[in-house]
């Protein structure tokens, strides 16, 4: 797993065995370049690449290309989310390469909430091409230097390409098997759904590790910080394919309500402790939601700053 | 089967506006079987539709005839020397019925007076599911005969999807929940012992025999006169 393949700096840390460490901005209702700056600005020095979501849950936002550029400019290291939910082979293909223009070499391949989820419940959805196979469209692209029509491409894209995991989703006797058929497809990291259920997850990578899998693919734990115990209780109760212990929501709901986030920050910060002990887990990827200005502490109290340099 | 659902009688009523002659033209086969557009049906809408322009203090008259198929010519033609009297038919057929009638009768305003909704089954009575989108390229044999197509709300091939929870889909219409296809098809590989067959990639799909394609035809050139 050691060879580098493309010029991503996300890649180069991983090959280098350090435990990397990403986190994403939500792009903003609007076309205000600053809400992605701003948002860039308080974790650039404390992450090695920064995931822009692509209209997630399925509300009409800005694009995920147009801000990936915006942190690109920065001088920062994006990581493109795509969805196959909105585009076809065409579209996608196309930004992929719009996006390989501004030599962005990260990608994470996702189906995409449910439209039903988001502003456009009566929109179609297109789904011409699944995850799985957007990880092999990206790989053929990449590697073969040509487009699914088989055409060749001037200056094929170099991206580090990934996917998300979900530990948690039903049902269980097949999220290994999910994870290698991901690999099969070619995927080089994962991006894990929020951990909450320490337990299940270290099962699910025991599991992994059984296959060896955890030496074919780079494995970020995704962490979440709650804020409140409203918070924890919506991720239980609300939140598709997302498992969050009582205990959790207990320990969140035990605690003052103008302490919840502190213990709520806490609770990330053990659970990251915890994970960095668990083999195969490569990295992190803290994603929090509107929250960005609690991941520098979060990542020091881990011990997991400064960032490594690349020569 | 075609499932159909009752269009809302308002809507109907709406096509209907000073029609004085008006023929309700049901089908005896798929709508007939999901209880939309059958003999029983044209009865029902017709008495309600004369009930409601008597009460307006209409003259119209409202005559009911259901034919065996609606997509077929030969039984199409059975209406052909009544026709010009109407000076509308409401076809409780699918889609399909509806068109051919207005690609037939061409100076016949047709209306359609039911939603077609989909090609399913009848689990019981009063309860129809979708089970096949047409998309041209069968791919049963390699899910256990049950198709994602169809029954994941993102036609994954290669799912589930992170949302799928205790069996079901993150996708709820209204209160209902939906089985999660994935679910249902790792189940019947399991139960097949052949859940080795889930990690074989299912390559991207050519969708050109789908919707995508443009109007579709076949053609059997053995059957041909």
């Amino acid at each position: 797993m050691t060879d580098v393949k493309t010029p991503s700096k996300l890649e180069k840390i991983l090959a280098a065995g350090h435990l990397a460490v990403t986190s994403e901005c939500g792009p903003p209702r609007g076309s205000d370049p600053e809400v992605i700056t701003k948002k860039a600005e308080m974790i650039k020095d404390h992450v090695d690449a920064i995931n822009i979501t692509d209209n997630q849950t399925s509300v009409t936002r800005m694009c995920s290309l147009a801000s990936c550029i915006h942190l690109k400019q920065m001088g920062l290291e994006p990581v493109l989310q795509m969805v196959t939910r909105d585009r076809n082979r065409i579209a996608l293909q196309s930004d992929i390469l719009g996006a390989a223009s501004f030599d962005i070499y990260n990608i994470l391949c996702l189906s995409g909430d449910h439209q039903s989820f988001g502003d456009c419940p009566q929109g179609q959805n297109v789904h011409d091409i699944d995850s799985m196979q957007l990880i092999q469209t990206v790989r053929h692209m990449r590697d073969e230097g040509k487009f699914l029509g088989g055409d060749d491409i001037k200056r094929p894209p170099q991206m580090f390409v990934g996917a998300a995991a979900n530990p948690f989703a039903d049902p269980f006797e097949i999220r290994v098997p999910r994870l290698a058929k991901k690999i099969a497809a070619g995927v080089e990291f994962i991006q894990t759904q929020c951990i909450y259920n320490l337990d299940k997850f270290e099962k699910w990578m025991e599991l992994a590790r059984d296959r060896g899998l955890h030496e074919k693919v780079y494995i970020l734990a995704g962490l979440t910080p709650l804020k409140s115990a409203g918070m924890a209780k919506y991720m239980k109760n609300r939140v598709p394919g997302m498992d969050v212990p009582d205990d959790v929501v207990k320990r969140m709901a035990d605690t003052p309500k103008e302490k919840q986030s502190e213990e709520g920050i806490k609770i990330c910060i053990e659970s990251i402790l915890r994970l960095k002990e668990v083999q195969g887990v490569a990295g992190f990827h803290i994603m929090a939601i509107e929250w960005e200005e609690k991941v520098p502490g979060i990542v020091e109290e881990t011990g997991l700053y400064p960032r490594p340099t690349l020569e | 089967m075609i499932v159909a659902d009752k269009k809302p009688i308002e809507e109907i009523i709406e096509y209907l506006k000073g029609k004085q002659n008006i023929l309700i033209l049901g089908c005896n086969e798929c709508v007939t079987v999901c209880e939309a557009g059958g003999k029983k049906e044209v009865g029902v809408l017709a008495s309600a539709l004369r009930m409601y322009f008597q009460n307006q203090g209409e003259d119209v008259k409202i005559d009911e005839v259901t034919l065996e198929r609606q997509c077929d010519h030969e039984y199409l033609e059975e209406i052909r020397d009544r026709v010009d009297q109407y000076d509308a038919v409401v076809s409780l057929a699918c889609g399909v019925g509806v068109q051919f009638m207005a690609e037939k009768y061409h100076s016949t305003h047709i209306y359609p007076g039911v939603n077609t909704c989909f090609l399913g089954a009848t689990e019981e009575r009063g309860l129809w599911t979708e089970r096949c989108q047409a998309c041209g390229q069968c791919i049963l044999a390699t899910t256990g005969g049950i198709c994602p197509v169809s029954r994941c709300a993102k036609r994954l091939l290669n799912g589930p999807c992170g949302g799928s929870t205790t069996g079901k889909c993150e996708v709820k219409k209204g209160d209902e929940e939906i089985d999660c296809g994935w679910q249902l098809i790792v189940d019947r590989l399991q139960a097949l012992d052949r859940l080795d067959e889930y990690e074989t990639l299912c390559p991207v799909k050519d969708w050109s025999t789908d919707r995508a394609g443009g109007p579709r035809k076949v053609i059997r050139e053995d059957l041909k006169q």
